[in-house]
């Protein structure tokens, strides 16, 4: 949007600034405020610490952030390859079966994500299939619940891409696995990295489905912030949570770093 | 660069065909055969299935029915990358991921030629097309005209036997498009074995570069035939006004010559019955000012409504009892004024009948055709009326 008058751009400025700063910017702030505090009950909070943040570095929620990220890493590629994967299948497929892909991926998102741990609890809780009680059962249940997000920005990514880039390389001769290796692939590279990092972030969150389903040896992050607050330790869980935040946006920045050269197009 | 193997295209009864249930005929029992190393433009407005046509010989879209032969072969059912073929397309479609070595290497790659050979082959393709200089930059870092000599170069370094070019100049502006028509042409001089199948809607493109002109409308082929048989002796009011300007007069056949507004005119008949009616197709560039010098000479008396200068020419317009006629002129020393009546003429020999029946649609004498620079404009370089002509 352009704004023209300087009073006018000052109005834009104050709009965003008084709806970004309590909405977005407070709420982090506080919590970062409350993980180096033991008390909060005036208007600031007092008895500055770094108690919780020792804590942590001793106790168990090391081994809680390692299998979070683990998670989260072990699901967005596992997310990225089948979005992708039915993403570029997806494409050929005519308008109707389409449509019917495009709602099936849709699903997990649909549906309230108790709903998707409940689902996969009773669904791998008997053999052959016996994943209750793994940590393959929790990637599993973040897989599903990301792929709906790397399938959506693959598709939009692949309309995006022009038709001509691929018909000119079978022009000139090129078979279709070469086509998407050396052409399609590198051209949709920008929107892949977006794709992953959105479903690490995603995964990194997730409580609700992890809840329902985590075994005693693979506790993610999100579980034990929930289980320090739950006992009233809201300052312990306040620091965990910073853990967790600083953790999912170095690895984010990491991702985005990834310069592709597809980007200077 | 070493010979190809020779191969012409031959198009049997292609029809194409798009929607749920075929519905929308792109291409209707297309018949055409482009000889080896001959340079056939497929001329048409768009949507007249031009493109569809050059996109079947690509193995982009398959036909309904008919067969598509390239060198004997019957490709049909053949995917693209089976076909060997070089294709440009008017927005080049240059990966912008690899340079623009890499880009004229990549058929090369694709097709597993051996890696000590691409080297020299890039090489060759770039020196061709001039952009030896360009090799280590990126598509982004060209302007249009390189990124379009690299599309060509890409093209002809998998030494294609056909090369497909599907409106290749259309992206550039009027003056690069002059010059890469020259390029063109002197790229078939240097490759004369190489078949090349060129979509257009600009005629002077057609005219300038083309063996044979394929004319399209409506998803048919109208017409087909050497520029100067299409220019000089259209079969159809069609290609009259689409192969440069022309006059359509709405005639009936008399005696040796024929009726147009209570008057006789005489053109040679070539047979068409008496009495029957035909358009008459005068160039206006063949249209004279004033009484015919000549005795046999055919005069119009009409009224000026319009007068455009083009630099070396002027171009008047008259209504002729109620007919436009164009008149393409040498620059005047006194042009007439709006309103004037004048007296124009024409030789008979100038004069071509077109008979009725054959694309019947004969409106095509204003509007569309009047905008085309003619085929006087490419005689003189094409860049007479370039600045005033506004194509696209």
């Amino acid at each position: 949007m352009l704004v023209h008058s300087k009073a006018a751009r000052r109005a834009v400025h104050s709009v965003f600034f008084l709806l970004f700063v309590p909405v977005f910017a407070l709420p982090l702030l506080v919590i970062v405020a409350a993980s180096f505090a033991t008390n909060w009950s005036g208007a600031l909070p007092s008895g500055a610490t770094l108690t919780h943040y020792q804590d942590i570095v001793r106790g168990d929620s090391l081994d809680a952030l390692v299998t979070s990220v683990l998670t989260a890493l072990a699901a967005s590629t596992a997310a990225l390859t089948a979005g992708t994967w039915a993403a570029l299948a997806a494409e050929k497929l005519g308008p109707r079966t389409r449509r019917v892909l495009d709602a099936l991926f849709l699903l997990p998102v649909a549906v309230p994500s108790v709903v998707v741990g409940l689902s996969l609890l009773v669904a791998f809780s008997r053999p052959p299939f016996l994943l209750n009680g793994t940590p393959q059962i929790v990637i599993t249940a973040h897989t599903v619940l990301v792929t709906a997000f790397a399938y959506q920005s693959v598709t939009a990514a692949l309309a995006r891409l022009d038709p001509a880039y691929e018909q000119s390389a079978a022009g000139l001769g090129a078979r279709p696995a070469y086509v998407l290796w050396r052409v399609k692939l590198p051209l949709l590279l920008p929107s892949l990295t977006a794709a992953i990092g959105l479903c690490f972030a995603l995964s990194m969150g997730e409580l609700s489905a992890t809840m329902m389903l985590y075994p005693p040896d693979w506790m993610p992050l999100p579980v034990q912030i929930f289980a320090a607050t739950d006992r009233g330790s809201l300052f312990a869980g306040a620091a965990l949570a910073v853990v967790l935040m600083a953790t999912t946006l170095l690895v984010l920045l990491a991702v985005s770093r990834i310069r592709t050269r597809a980007t200077y197009r | 660069m070493p010979a190809a193997p020779e191969a012409g295209i031959r198009f049997e009864e292609v029809s194409v065909a798009y929607g749920r249930r075929g519905e929308h005929i792109a291409l209707d029992s297309f018949s055409l055969t482009v000889e080896p190393g001959e340079v056939m433009a497929l001329l048409g407005p768009s949507g007249s299935g031009k493109t569809t046509a050059l996109r079947t010989v690509a193995g982009f879209v398959r036909p309904v029915s008919g067969r598509v032969m390239l060198g004997g072969r019957d490709v049909t059912g053949l995917p693209p990358y089976k076909r060997g073929i070089g294709m440009v397309v008017q927005q080049y479609a240059l990966f912008p991921h690899m340079k623009v070595a890499e880009n004229v290497a990549f058929g090369l790659r694709a097709q597993k030629v051996p890696r000590a050979e691409i080297p020299g082959r890039v090489a060759e393709a770039l020196e061709m097309t001039g952009m030896a200089a360009y090799a280590h930059r990126h598509p982004r870092e060209l302007s249009g005209g390189q990124q379009q000599r690299v599309a060509i170069a890409r093209a002809l370094a998998i030494r294609p036997g056909v090369l497909l070019l599907d409106e290749p100049l259309s992206a550039l502006d009027a003056r690069l498009r002059s010059g890469m028509l020259t390029e063109l042409a002197r790229l078939h001089r240097e490759l004369p074995h190489v078949t090349i199948l060129y979509v257009t809607h600009d005629q002077v493109e057609a005219l300038t570069l083309a063996d044979r002109i394929a004319v399209m409308d409506q998803a048919r082929l109208r017409d087909c035939g050497t520029p100067q048989q299409l220019y000089r002796r259209p079969r159809t009011a069609f290609t009259a006004s689409f192969v440069g300007t022309a006059n359509l007069l709405p005639v009936t056949v008399s005696g040796d010559g024929v009726r147009f507004a209570g008057r006789t005119l005489t053109v040679p008949v070539d047979g068409v019955a008496e009495g029957a009616t035909a358009t008459l197709c005068i160039r206006p560039h063949l249209v004279g000012l004033g009484e015919s010098p000549a005795k046999d000479g055919n005069t119009l008396r009409g009224t000026i409504t319009e007068v455009q200068w083009r630099g070396a020419t002027h171009r008047l317009q008259a209504d002729v009892d109620g007919h436009r006629v164009l008149a393409d002129l040498r620059e005047l020393r006194h042009t007439p004024a709006l309103g004037d009546e004048v007296t124009l003429h024409f030789a008979p020999e100038d004069g071509v009948l077109i008979p009725a029946g054959i694309g019947a649609d004969a409106g095509g004498a204003d509007g569309t055709g009047a905008d085309k620079a003619g085929r006087d404009v490419v005689a003189a370089g094409g860049s007479r009326d370039g600045g005033r002509d506004g194509r696209r």
